[in-house]
């Protein structure tokens, strides 16, 4: 493990990056744009800083594994995946089509993801299968999983947290992107979750609670893996949907976009900080 | 030898395998004391295992997985198809208590449509083992095969010696020209019955144990149905989705048709009751199948049906 950020000005250059691929690919059919730039940076931290996987060990047993269960937020891990040198970077544009095997939640054609995902609450005992397996080798490898807030409405996320807490898996850590809303409006009017991490801790597990965004906290939080011994370790990142974009960000109404090509020029714009941009496309495409 | 003698021996010789149960310890109770840390018990929570299984066969592990067969097939039927199914990972299904093995439980516990929920999924493969000589004869095969598998498990005793098990076929124990029954897991403890009383009768009649339901045995059920005036199939499942079902759809993909009297559930969850009851109840006794199928009754003496030893 790197533990030690050699310069956090790169991370952020990287996630920009990152953010540029995820608008790209919000058009010609769209994806779900906002969840994905809220967890861009988790992305790009865990992958750049945290994990020891890399385009030479992908089939390495002896590596960690990264399980992104809110899936739909795979542009964030495909961009991360270019920036890696996994993924070229053309195979980008063929999103949606039938070439190729980029689309609105990932598979495992697409080398560096573990597993498929889509259906909500189904990676995290996933995860808790390798977890074990890697206990009962006694290997030192770690397992990261990355849950949504909206995610953790499911049951299966629940029985996991005491399953994974009977199991005493310490080398296991559920990353919760705590951006603040489901599909079509903030968590707390729906089915709220908080005191959240009075929850996890209560379920046995060690909870850090951060700045999803702020990658020295990040770094402070992940430094101190394993948080507790036999304990699984719980992070819930604080973040915002649509982060980095201000005329899409926290709003409940772009979760699903699909940019017309102007937007998406105007938008990439805005990313890099100019003027905001004028949304005409149509708000909430329900997927 | 049985199921849990058998479990034991193929899991200590081969390290791949792991025992996972989501507390139903009846077939496994002496399996945590010799594989270790290789059994895991993730409590009740079906779903959470198969998930679990699922990691465990992305690191190359064998996962052997108990649960009852209505909560296994149903309540974590998502994460079988999704995690077990798309990826088709080595997860082995063993289902307690399937169809009328639920006995006296009530419809919650009654798993009718677990073989038409299971065979719907792409990659998996469904078995049905008509004893315990059966089950102890398919599994090594099962358990090697690299797709995932669903077992109706079944380890009552009869005394009937099965010939080895073949993936994919059917083990034919007499053909007839007038009656043939196709049967799979417990109730073929009745067709011998039935078939007997029949014969008796004056009857040329066939038996075929379907034990291999996914991959299933087309040309047998072809050849039944063209050699036999009348085909039965005969099955503690619902009427939809089962072996009549499998035998409509291989005969149509094939452009035949036959006479077929099926013994199912149509439409119906069965009386909860000690099992020889629901059988009498529900009319699947040997004696009552082979008098439906003449048409009148006879004087013949239903032989005793032992109750299951556990219903847990």
């Amino acid at each position: 493990m790197q533990n030690v950020i050699a310069n956090t000005t790169d991370l952020e250059a990287v996630a920009l990056k990152v953010r540029e691929h995820i608008i790209k690919m919000s058009t010609d059919g769209g994806c779900f744009v906002g969840a994905s730039l809220s967890a861009a940076d988790l992305i790009v931290y865990l992958y750049s800083e945290f994990l020891n996987i890399n385009k030479d060990n992908l089939n390495d047993p002896d590596r960690d594994y990264l399980f992104l269960s809110k899936g739909h937020d795979v542009p964030a891990l495909y961009g991360t995946f270019v920036e890696m040198g996994l993924l070229d970077a053309d195979r980008l544009k063929n999103h949606l089509s039938v070439s190729d095997n980029i689309y609105w939640h990932p598979n495992t054609k697409i080398p560096g993801i573990e597993f498929h995902s889509g259906s909500l609450g189904h990676l995290p005992s996933v995860a808790i299968g390798v977890a074990m397996d890697l206990k009962i080798k006694g290997s030192t490898n770690k397992v990261v999983c990355i849950m949504g807030d909206g995610e953790l409405n499911e049951g299966t996320c629940w029985e996991a947290v005491l399953v994974a807490n009977a199991y005493k898996l310490d080398n296991l850590i559920f990353v919760i992107d705590r951006n603040q809303f489901q599909a079509n409006m903030a968590t707390e009017d729906l089915i709220p979750l908080e005191p959240l991490h009075d929850k996890f801790t209560a379920f046995g597990a060690a909870v850090k609670r951060i700045n999803g965004h702020d990658f020295d906290a990040l770094n402070e939080a992940f430094s101190a893996y394993p948080f507790q011994t036999g304990k699984l370790n719980v992070v819930i990142a604080d973040t915002v949907r649509g982060k980095g974009l201000p005329s899409i960000e926290r709003r409940a109404d772009r979760w699903f976009c699909n940019f017309n090509a102007t937007e998406v020029d105007d938008l990439l714009k805005e990313m890099h900080g100019e003027h905001l941009t004028q949304l005409t496309s149509e708000t909430l495409v329900v997927r | 030898m049985t199921y849990e003698e058998l479990l034991t021996e193929i899991a200590l010789s081969d390290e791949r395998f792991i025992v996972m149960t989501a507390e139903n310890r009846a077939l496994v109770r002496n399996i945590p004391g010799k594989l270790g840390n290789r059994f895991i018990d993730t409590g009740i929570t079906e779903q959470t295992m198969i998930g679990a299984a699922a990691g465990l066969a992305l690191r190359g592990r064998i996962p052997v997985v108990h649960a009852l067969a209505s909560f296994l097939s149903m309540r974590a039927f998502e994460f079988i198809r999704t995690d077990a199914g798309i990826p088709s990972l080595p997860v082995k299904l063993s289902s307690f208590i399937p169809g009328f093995l639920s006995d006296g439980n009530g419809p919650t516990h009654q798993a009718l449509e677990d073989i038409s929920l299971m065979r719907g999924i792409p990659n998996m493969t469904v078995f049905a083992p008509a004893d315990e000589d059966d089950l102890v004869k398919m599994l090594p095969q099962i358990w090697d095969h690299p797709n995932p598998s669903y077992v109706r498990i079944n380890t009552r005793k009869t005394d009937y010696a099965h010939t080895p098990f073949e993936l994919g076929k059917a083990e034919v124990i007499s053909t007839g020209d007038d009656v043939t029954i196709l049967t799979y897991g417990l109730m073929f403890e009745q067709a011998l019955i039935a078939a007997e009383m029949l014969k008796n009768e004056g009857l040329s009649v066939g038996l075929v144990n379907l034990r291999s339901l996914k991959p299933v045995d087309e040309r047998v059920i072809i050849e039944v149905t063209r050699n036999s005036r009348l085909t039965v199939t005969l099955e503690d499942h619902f009427l939809t989705g089962g072996l009549y079902s499998i035998v409509a759809e291989v005969l149509l993909k094939h452009g035949l048709t036959a006479s077929v009297l099926p013994f199912a559930l149509n439409e119906k969850w069965f009386k909860p009751s000690l099992l020889p009851n629901v059988l009498e109840y529900e009319g699947f006794t040997g004696k009552q199948i082979a008098e439906r199928i003449l048409g009148y009754k006879t004087f013949y003496k239903q032989p005793g049906i032992a109750v299951p030893q556990f219903a847990e």
